[in-house]
């Protein structure tokens, strides 16, 4: 296995997805070379597949995302590129209320296999229109699958089984991970949807998240590892999530914090939380916390985004809070 | 494009295709009153906007079709998917919630989809048929497949942001794709014209740089001609066009409601205008016999009525089909 970083990783995932399938194309706004996309996780592939295949969109997300949405219906296999997470605002409508339902507003008749990249911002001074993550709102709409990576082999996993989708599949790329190295599989490599990791094992408190808060998870978890033994799973998919590892870790643990960058209310946290006390009330022993952004729109200056965004210390704190039952 | 005249537009289609637009133009006209007849004598109850006034439009974009091609429409659209070919009586069990339905029961009036058909979304949504409408044109394009997609929408359309979206992208891409506003003056309960200022909406096609023509959608050759010159125009490569078809909505914005915001005086314009009637004049007039039209009414009546007695006796969907189709994968929850 090479070491490589999550945007060549996701780039590697394209390039093998187009190479082995030509139904796929990629769709989106600057994703040619020489610019290769905003966050380059495109570069190259105009160049050895050419321009029929490398669609450089005008600045209209709406027009992407249903552009896709047909295609995809007339069975090709579209990779839309939406540049930044926040601007799926711009386009809920063709994600949410057609991409999402047309399969089953039409009885099945029609189907749309296309995919969403999105690049998920925060912690990088962007902002309160360029640093959301709003998986929460992907998740509550029924028809989509939603992933998570945090490591360049869960990138090019998790990409490459979202192009294989029949449904639609949007994941979200967490930018400070884009230049973060790790070992990649170099042959395809598929994460199957509902497919949760166990990034570190441990027994006495489960720590459940995804994206770049699985490194401070795992930050948190090396932090109290003199005093506790702490479980981190990284969900990667979730829609649909992989209830069974994480009531299975709870089991064993009986005590869950559950960690994401979106804001806490209304977020996929409370999901997970509401989850694991239908299955286990009498099981747990500590009330699940949840450690989340604050419920504020993301500041700018990095001394309020530090602020908002939870951090491996604010993990512990919660760990430790568990771990002494007192929630 | 110029706007062609209409007693030259007649004389250059031929009778086979002026029968044609015919006989859908009857299969719409009669489907939508089965429809409203059930609804007034209390058999269905379900939400209706009837595509009366707007039978010519269709039937005659419905001729420029070739078998293949793609149609997108609109929740007020039992026209334009009768005229794409969708299935009549699986189209009315849709419609009336049964699991026989094209849709399996899902859909129904605002979201039928007939895919063998080629009639492929129907939205709930102003607008938003128009970029999805661009995706099937891409397809074609991409995999050079000679199909043309027809995409239709209201003038209330004209003036939300994916109409102009897509039309950019169409424009920059010479997708395959032929725009059919159907201008019936009303978007909803408000007169066009107080919702925008130009005087023709084919005009905004020249903002994007593609071909905008206005026809008067209530004459059948003269659409027809239109909608099949953009069509033509599309399969050979050149792009898309707009072809605005003016027409009027007799039953306003749902059927039901009180049209007390539409002028009677306009109202009855309209109704002494109806195309339907019109199109059946004309057809005399340039020789057909009397007898061949009124053969053609016979038939589809009888269709007609087969397929709404078809549609009432069709069984309602099992409630467990519920978690079908939500995903390629059952879901349980």
């Amino acid at each position: 296995m090479a070491s490589i970083t999550m945007a060549a990783a996701l780039n590697q995932a394209l390039d093998e997805e187009m190479d082995r399938d030509e139904r796929v194309f990629l769709i989106g706004e600057d994703i040619p070379d020489p610019t290769g996309g905003a966050f380059q996780v495109t570069k190259g592939l105009s160049t050895k597949y050419g321009l029929e295949r490398v669609l450089d969109s005008p600045i209209s997300e709406q027009a992407i995302i249903g552009a896709s949405t047909g295609a995809a219906m007339a069975g090709m296999r579209p990779v839309a590129e939406i540049m930044i997470c926040d601007f799926l605002g711009v386009c809920m409508d063709q994600l949410a209320n057609h991409a999402a339902k047309l399969r089953f507003m039409s009885g099945g008749a029609t189907t749309v296999p296309m995919v969403v990249r999105t690049m998920g911002s925060g912690g990088i001074n962007f902002g309160g229109q360029h640093s959301q993550m709003l998986e929460a709102w992907l998740v509550h709409t029924p028809g989509l699958k939603v992933c998570i990576p945090s490591t360049p082999a869960d990138a090019k996993g998790l990409l490459t089984a979202a192009i294989r989708d029949p449904d639609p599949v949007v994941i979200i790329e967490p930018c400070v991970l884009y230049s973060v190295p790790g070992e990649v599989p170099e042959s395809a490599h598929v994460i199957a949807p509902g497919t949760a990791d166990i990034k570190r094992a441990g027994s006495d408190v489960t720590v459940v998240t995804y994206g770049r808060q699985v490194h401070d998870a795992l930050a948190a978890a090396e932090a109290v590892a003199g005093e506790l033994s702490v479980e981190v799973i990284d969900l990667r998919w979730l829609q649909p999530w992989d209830v069974e590892t994480v009531l299975a870790s709870a089991r064993k643990t009986t005590r869950v914090v559950v960690v994401h960058q979106a804001v806490q209310r209304g977020g996929f946290g409370g999901e997970v939380a509401a989850v694991l006390q239908e299955h286990l009330f009498g099981t747990l022993t500590a009330p699940i916390l949840r450690v989340a952004g604050k419920n504020t729109p993301v500041p700018y200056a990095t001394e309020l985004e530090s602020f908002h965004i939870p951090s491996a210390e604010e993990i512990a704190t919660a760990i430790r809070a568990v771990a002494e039952g007192s929630g | 494009m110029s706007i062609t005249d209409t007693p030259r537009a007649q004389a250059t289609v031929d009778e086979a295709t002026r029968l044609k637009i015919f006989e859908t133009t009857t299969l719409i006209n009669l489907a939508d009153e089965q429809l409203r007849d059930m609804l007034m004598t209390g058999k269905i109850a379900i939400i209706y906007y009837s595509p009366r006034g707007q039978e010519v439009l269709a039937a005659a974009a419905g001729a420029a079709q070739r078998p293949g091609d793609y149609s997108v429409t609109t929740y007020r659209g039992l026209h334009d998917m009768l005229a794409g070919g969708a299935p009549l009586r699986e189209t009315l069990s849709e419609m009336l919630g049964k699991g026989n339905g094209t849709c399996r029961g899902k859909g129904g009036p605002m979201h039928i989809s007939a895919p063998e058909a080629g009639v492929m979304v129907t939205t709930g949504i102003v607008g938003a048929g128009l970029p999805i409408a661009n995706g099937l044109a891409l397809a074609s394009k991409m995999r050079g497949d000679g199909k043309v997609t027809f995409v239709n929408f209201g003038d209330g359309a004209t003036n939300i942001g994916a109409f102009h979206e897509a039309l950019n992208m169409a424009a920059i891409w010479d997708l395959p794709v032929v725009f059919i506003c159907q201008n019936n003056q009303y978007g909803e309960f408000t007169p066009r014209l107080e919702s925008q200022k130009c005087e023709n909406i084919a005009d905004r096609a020249a903002g994007y740089g593609m071909p905008g023509v206005t026809v008067d959608g209530n004459d059948a050759a003269e659409t027809y001609l239109a909608v099949a010159a953009a069509a033509e125009r599309a399969r050979r490569g050149g792009g898309p066009t707009l072809v605005e078809c003016n027409t009027f909505r007799f039953m306003g914005h749902y059927f039901g409601e009180t049209q007390e915001y539409m002028p009677a005086d306009v109202i009855a314009a309209a109704m002494a205008a109806d195309p339907v009637p019109r199109q059946r004049a004309q057809l005399l007039e340039l020789g057909t016999d009397e007898a061949v039209l009124a053969e053609i009414e016979q038939r589809v009546g009888q269709e007609v009525s087969e397929a709404a007695e078809f549609a009432l006796a069709s069984a309602p969907p099992d409630p467990q089909e519920l978690f079908d189709d939500v995903y390629a994968e059952r879901v349980s929850i």
